[in-house]
């Protein structure tokens, strides 16, 4: 009785007849492919919005585009959050609770930046705004639009869920 | 009672405040001098034909190089029982821009002319709190003068520079960059 084990496929043995799944079978999988399944899984935003690209936001959130059906779970915590969407417009006054909010996530943590004014502060090259919230924290995906649409939110997503994907040896700083 | 009627009235009563008595599309404008607001506005709050109940809006205009009085605060009012509005200007010079508050008058007026002192630097004499209500406690300068930069002076707000410098330290506690 042999166990053919590999990343993706559970493990099948081959008979005389039909291939055959034996009970109890174990499944040998590289520690980071789980990890980043079970990440990417159910990634729990921070409820958090700024401006218009916030009630796009809550948009997606309802029922019309669900984003439940992806596991995203709107939390009202940064602890208990992974990922915080930073939807409108930062301004320099803001900042500093946006980068709060920020400290509060525990690691891993990843930050979307919605629309063109967290981006790059879009139209309001002004006194009071800071020109793309990437100035104080590492920002993972920018998602272009004015504000965007849901679906380009939920690509975002994807996005975001494929660099998790693709993460290697993420499991803790002193790994 | 008709706008302009009412402008009339004004200008019976304190003919050497009122400077100026406009009207565009049914909408009255009365330019006053600064020195007597409250008395104005105490009477067009209390005459029974006029009562101006409602304070909808106050603000700061900045004419810089337009006029000799470099700012103005407008007050717009409206009378709910007699369903009529008025516009009164009130000229404030650069050098004094000193100004009666109308919060013994409206006391929803508490909030606009903090935001016109935030914005323009307009001082209300008698307000109770007068401070910043949109820009930070220890922002420099008044936004929305004319001659204020508008990417903001070259020293950057001291509350800015604090979230730069957290961002840079705390970074060593990040897993990843």
């Amino acid at each position: 009785m042999g166990l053919i084990t590999t990343n993706n496929t559970p493990s099948v043995v081959e008979t005389e007849e039909i291939p055959k799944i034996v009970s109890p079978n174990i499944i040998v999988s590289s520690f980071d492919l789980l990890i980043n399944w079970a990440r990417r899984s159910s990634l729990w935003p921070m409820t958090f919005g700024l401006a218009c690209c916030a009630i796009e936001m809550m948009a997606v959130y309802a029922s019309h585009n669900d984003l439940d059906r992806m596991g995203i779970i709107p939390r009202g915590s940064p602890r208990q959050s992974d990922f915080m969407f930073v939807a409108g417009t930062v301004t320099k006054k803001m900042s500093e609770v946006v980068r709060r909010v920020y400290d509060q996530m525990p690691e891993p943590r990843y930050v979307i930046s919605v629309g063109s004014c967290a981006s790059s502060g879009g139209i309001f090259n002004t006194y009071s705004t800071v020109q793309g919230c990437d100035r104080f924290f590492p920002v993972d995906v920018y998602i272009p639009g004015c504000p965007p649409r849901p679906e380009a939110f939920i690509d975002g997503i994807v996005k975001l869920q494929d660099k998790i994907k693709h993460e290697q040896f993420r499991w803790s700083r002193w790994r | 009672m008709e706008p302009l009627k009412i402008a009339d009235r004004l200008k019976e009563r304190f003919a050497d405040e009122v400077l100026e008595i406009k009207e565009f599309r049914g909408q009255v404008s009365v330019t006053i001098k600064k020195d007597r607001l409250l008395e104005i506005c105490n009477y067009l709050h209390d005459d029974q034909d006029l009562l101006f109940d409602y304070l909808v809006d106050v603000c700061g205009v900045d004419y810089f190089g337009k006029k000799d009085k470099r700012f103005q605060v407008v007050y717009h009012l409206y009378s709910i029982s007699h369903r009529h509005a008025l516009r009164l200007k009130a000229e404030v010079s650069e050098n004094d821009a000193v100004i009666d508050s109308v919060m013994p008058v409206w006391v929803g007026a508490d909030w606009h002319e903090r935001e016109a002192f935030d914005m323009f630097g307009i001082v209300f004499r008698g307000h109770h709190d007068l401070r910043r209500v949109l820009m930070p406690e220890d922002w420099e300068g008044y936004p929305l003068r004319k001659d204020y930069p508008l990417k903001g002076p070259e020293k950057e707000w001291r509350g800015f520079l604090e979230v730069l410098e957290k961002g840079q330290k705390l970074r060593e506690f990040q897993w990843e960059e």
